[in-house]
């Protein structure tokens, strides 16, 4: 049973987007949590999430993100989310994270906001 | 003069997080049945999802072989969610609510689960029965 799965793929500027497809809960976490050491690993720090077939995400799901920004901003990058349905974009609102992260309708405007400098 | 009808529905799963998404189907179907919105279905069931994954946790420490009993309890505007374990007493009223601005200028991490819970439903309670924890939420219908 695939239920979430995240893919990684390279684009201009040194970004990296991670592809969320599916649910993420307290079942599915490890899988991001990997994905985001991957990159951290690989010392890529310019991240966007685009979360376009991402159908769910309860609190364990938000706390994957707080696990990694301060080490991603620590090394001047950002993890910068796009691309969520109303239903997912919801549920981050309701807890306030578009104060901490920067959430946008679509991949393009987030790798416009990571500028040229990579 | 007739009492509104009660409706209910029950559902039992071992205490494993693979479980959580049986959990939320069984939710969403009830929760649509009787006439929430899309939002709301939503919510509700991340509130149940939140409660869940907190007994597997932290009441019964991951352990996969205990169980967890959700029933759905529907009188007149009353949609009640009532999950019952047998693991150590977690009571989400006794959890602080977090100040988010403070959470996000120190990247604090988890906690979020019963705050979630309590702003979504309209009342949360928690007893104990005998060796039983009971956690009960209410959301009304519009």
């Amino acid at each position: 049973m695939s239920e979430f799965k995240v893919t990684i793929r390279p684009r201009d500027n040194n970004i990296h987007v991670l592809e969320l497809k599916g649910y993420l809960d307290a079942h599915t976490t490890p899988v991001l949590e990997d994905a985001f050491q991957q990159m951290l690993n690989e010392k890529k720090y310019r991240l966007i999430v685009n979360c376009r077939e991402l159908t769910y995400i309860s609190s364990a799901g938000l706390g994957v993100f707080m696990a990694f920004i301060e080490d991603v901003r620590a090394n001047t990058g950002d993890i910068k989310l796009s691309d969520m349905t109303p239903k997912v974009f919801n549920i981050f609102d309701l807890l306030g994270f578009p104060m901490l992260y920067d959430i946008v309708p679509a991949e393009e405007e987030a790798a416009h906001k990571f500028g040229n400098n990579a | 003069m007739t009492a509104a009808r009660t409706y209910r529905a029950a559902l039992s799963i071992p205490s494993q997080t693979e479980r959580l998404n049986d959990v939320r189907e069984f939710v969403a179907g009830l929760a649509r049945t009787h006439g929430f919105s899309e939002d709301d279905i939503n919510k509700i069931t991340i509130a149940v999802d939140e409660a869940c994954t907190n007994i597997i946790k932290h009441g019964y420490n991951y352990s996969p072989d205990e169980q967890i009993d959700v029933e759905i309890i529907r009188t007149g505007a009353a949609f009640e969610i009532v999950i019952a374990d047998r693991g150590k007493q977690f009571d989400p009223n006794a959890i602080q609510t977090p100040d988010m601005k403070d959470y996000f200028q120190h990247y604090r991490r988890g906690g979020l689960g019963v705050f979630l819970m309590k702003k979504i439903m309209d009342k949360v309670e928690f007893d104990l029965h005998r060796d039983r924890n009971v956690l009960r939420m209410i959301k009304t219908l519009p």
